[in-house]
């Protein structure tokens, strides 16, 4: 296999692992907060043992979250030392902050997890939750501007082979950094309110412990609340993106809509099989004018086609299916979100049905897998610039011989963590009713702390 | 933009987070190795206890430490990330593998109620191999392993395997860890008052003075064979390299007579510091010798700017919060008895 394949396949199994676990741990912070402020506001103890136990299951997938941060770190100049001797001129500075924005955060993690009983007041308890959500959010709002600098590079002039007026402030924030930002941090929200969302909803059906129905329904209520706030956010970014990447990356759109021609009144496409040949696509559902809309609010908006890109720097037109997940499986857990309040509000059918909460159970694994088809999205629409416009993915690979084996270890590296760190999490909850913590962190009875 | 000397400014502050990373990681790797190793000797009731109550809260921290100096000198000096890059790809794999192995053992060890002793062998023993296998970077950084060619960079890795130089180094950096560590834990256990433990560790310490004051003469004789130039220029800081070892003395004198065990582990603080910092000012102005020099390959201007005001107001940051950590678990007299309940 070629050199430059072999690298973006470590790297693409590098971060398709880390992103379950960066996603969690940008989300999780969110949702703890929200239970503990809940339980300390409504007294309610179900509450409070919610973020202790979502808390003690978030220790583990910190830790692996942790582990392949640092991997992709040092891979980085591993696998592409000429883009981080280059990038390294000019974007440093968001990776340099990222490491305190993380140090930051996991310095009060530290602290938050081994101190729920050794405050007199709540509060102050509740307290550090706040800069460990401002950590974690700082630290993506950085990594997605290294990110979005490889998509829209900004802040320095080439000069005969050399990069010279750099402007580091002006590389951090470069002209997709707002759009990405925003639609990272807002599916990272979402993803992880679903994802608890999903375990009320099995353990509801496995229904193994019959004292936990309400609290797991109580879980339920408050992230279908996150997860209906957060999706209505991420369909904003989205939108928002569409028309940044209209202005600004347009082969990257027309790559993920088999967009040949350019044209107003432009078809939105979803789905079908593409005739590259004939530049046709079939048994498609296309929604007309859609696309231009969505370019530029206007049906009239002219949207690039691949025709006026020249070809060697078309994206793989196989990120078509990649947006389409994306979209099909966001848009699926935004719409049983609103089900379950439309159930629960106006109907007199039971919002927690079996049938409903399988359902809901679907919402958590499907965000995610909308995280890592948007991902996949995002960096092969990149291709084949490492730095769009000045750094071709084949100038930045390594020439260093044994990337075939290095590829090996680290996936069976990441099958052994994601193994192992299932497993412990099912251990960790398995045997062990929400009831029995409660009781155990706060005594018998309801609802006095 | 402020005229400053970033190469000076970029390496102050990159040796002394490497500094930072040596200490709290010699005591975390030797701690994973000491848990096992008590496990293994059915010592383990008497300090396990003492082990996980000062590892939980702060290994993380650890890790940043460690993510903070790689970032940091891509950012300083981006050269680095190409020479080095290039040339460690598979010694800093193996390095990966290992952190990512110990960091996520740990974590999953940790949240069990009944730990496993095939998790925690791997806990301990990648204590050692981890410290082996980062201290490999300093030894091609002296030069003579590395080779820029027409095809690019290229480890010469029999050279590396055949020198006596990267075998005294990675002993060096093993030794290291299990007397820092072990000196760590005394001071630790004294005071948690728990006597039976810090006699263990105290014992411990005592073994490893001996290999340690060994290993660091030997490293000097072989970068004298390795690197002349180099050695030369370290006799010019002969005085540093002397308060090393009569801090260690002092440091070994202290915990034989059971005296301020406190003070020992700053006299351990201050005999690493002296050596590390006597061993990168004689290197300086080489990173990677011949090929990176600080005065060449320092990013340019305005980042280095950059990178400086953001470390300040990180420190800022930073300083106060991890002296809260630090009053937290490590000062707090309750804690570290274990008086109070713990969260988990």
């Amino acid at each position: 296999m070629d050199e430059v394949l072999l690298g973006r396949i470590i790297t693409a199994s590098t971060l398709g692992f880390h992103i379950i676990f960066a996603t969690i741990g940008v989300g999780i912070p969110i949702v703890i907060m929200v239970m503990e402020f809940l339980g300390i506001r409504k007294k309610d103890s179900q509450y409070l043992t919610m973020a202790r136990r979502i808390a003690k299951g978030f220790t583990v997938t910190i830790a692996v979250g942790v582990v392949t941060g640092t991997i992709i770190g040092l891979q980085l100049s591993l696998i592409w030392p000429d883009f981080m001797r280059l990038g390294g001129q000019i974007i440093a500075l968001p990776l340099f902050m990222e490491v305190f924005a993380f140090f930051f955060e996991a310095i009060f993690l530290g602290i938050f997890l081994y101190t729920w009983d050794r405050f007199k007041n709540p509060w102050h308890h509740w307290l550090l939750n706040i800069p460990i959500v401002v950590g974690s959010t700082l630290s993506a709002v950085f990594i997605t501007s290294v990110n979005s600098f490889m998509n829209t590079p900004s802040g320095f002039e080439l000069s005969e082979e050399m990069f010279v007026n750099i402007d580091p402030i002006a590389a951090m924030m470069n002209p997709s950094v707002y759009v990405r930002v925003f639609h990272v941090v807002a599916t990272a929200y979402m993803t992880a309110a679903f994802i608890i969302a999903s375990i009320a909803a099995f353990k509801l059906i496995k229904n193994k412990f019959q004292k936990d129905a309400e609290y797991h329904k109580k879980a339920l209520k408050v992230t279908m609340s996150i997860g209906i706030a957060t999706a209505l956010l991420t369909i904003l970014a989205g939108d928002f993106s569409a028309k940044f990447l209209h202005n600004e990356q347009p082969e990257k759109l027309a790559a993920m809509e088999w967009h040949y021609e350019t044209e107003p009144r432009a078809d939105l496409v979803l789905f079908g099989l593409l005739d590259e040949e004939n530049q046709e696509v079939n048994y498609a559902l296309r929604i007309p004018w859609a696309l231009s809309f969505l370019s530029g609010n206007s049906f009239d908006t002219e949207v690039t086609g691949l025709n006026d890109i020249p070809e060697d720097e078309h994206p793989p037109l196989v990120i078509h299916y990649f947006f389409d997940l994306m979209v099909v499986f966001g848009m699926y857990a935004l719409g049983v979100a609103l089900l379950y309040f439309i159930v629960k509000k106006f109907t007199k059918f039971n919002e927690h049905h079996p049938a409903l909460l399988y359902l809901y159970f679907l919402t958590g694994p499907l965000s995610m897998m909308a995280i890592e088809a948007g991902w996949f999205l995002a960096e092969m629409g990149r291709q084949p610039w490492i730095i769009r416009g000045y750094m071709r993915v084949s100038e930045a690979v390594t020439n260093a011989d044994g990337l075939g084996i290095v590829l090996v270890s680290f996936i069976v590296l990441y099958a052994v963590l994601g193994f192992t760190c299932s497993y412990v999490l099912v251990k960790m909850f398995n045997n062990n009713s929400a009831e029995s913590s409660r009781e155990e962190y706060y005594g018998e009875g309801v609802d006095e702390k | 933009m402020m005229d400053l000397n970033y190469e000076m400014i970029g390496i102050t502050v990159l040796w002394t987070f490497l500094y930072g990373y040596v200490i709290v990681a010699a005591i975390d790797f030797g701690a994973g190795f000491f848990n096992y190793y008590a496990m293994e000797t059915g010592q383990h009731q008497k300090v396990s206890h003492i082990i996980q109550r000062y590892l939980s809260p702060v290994w993380e921290t650890t890790n940043v430490f460690f993510v903070f100096f790689f970032v940091g000198i891509v950012g300083f000096y981006p050269d680095t990330a190409y020479y080095l890059g290039t040339s460690l790809l598979i010694p800093g794999s193996i390095a990966l593998i290992l952190l990512s192995i110990r960091g996520s053992y740990y974590a999953f060890n940790s949240s069990t109620t009944k730990p496993r002793k095939s998790w925690a062998f791997l806990y301990g023993v990648t204590g050692l191999l981890i410290p082996a296998s980062l201290s490999i970077v300093l030894v091609i950084s002296e030069g003579g392993y590395i080779y820029e060619e027409a095809g690019g960079v290229q480890l010469h890795l029999q050279e590396l395997l055949f020198s006596s130089y990267a075998w005294t180094i990675v002993f060096l950096a093993i030794i290291l860890v299990l007397y820092v560590s072990s000196g760590f834990l005394t001071y630790y256990a004294s005071k948690a008052k728990n006597k039976s433990a810090m006699e263990t560790f105290r014992n411990w310490f005592l073994i490893w003075s001996l290999p340690m004051i060994v290993i660091s003469q030997f490293a000097f004789l072989s970068l004298r064979e390795h690197n002349y130039e180099h050695f030369q220029a370290a006799q010019d800081y002969w005085y540093l390299f002397g308060l090393s070892l009569v801090s260690m003395l002092i440091a070994i004198f202290l915990i034989w007579k059971k005296r301020n065990f406190g003070l020992a582990f700053i006299m351990i603080m201050l005999q690493i510091a002296f050596a590390f910092y006597g061993y990168g000012i004689s290197k300086l102005p080489y990173i990677l010798y011949p090929y990176i020099d600080i005065n060449t390959s320092v990013v340019n201007e305005s980042m280095a700017f950059a990178l400086t005001i953001v470390f300040i107001l990180g420190l800022l940051l930073l300083i106060p919060s991890l002296y809260l950590l630090l009053r937290l678990f490590i000062f707090d007299k309750d804690y570290v008895e274990g008086k109070e309940e713990e969260g988990y």
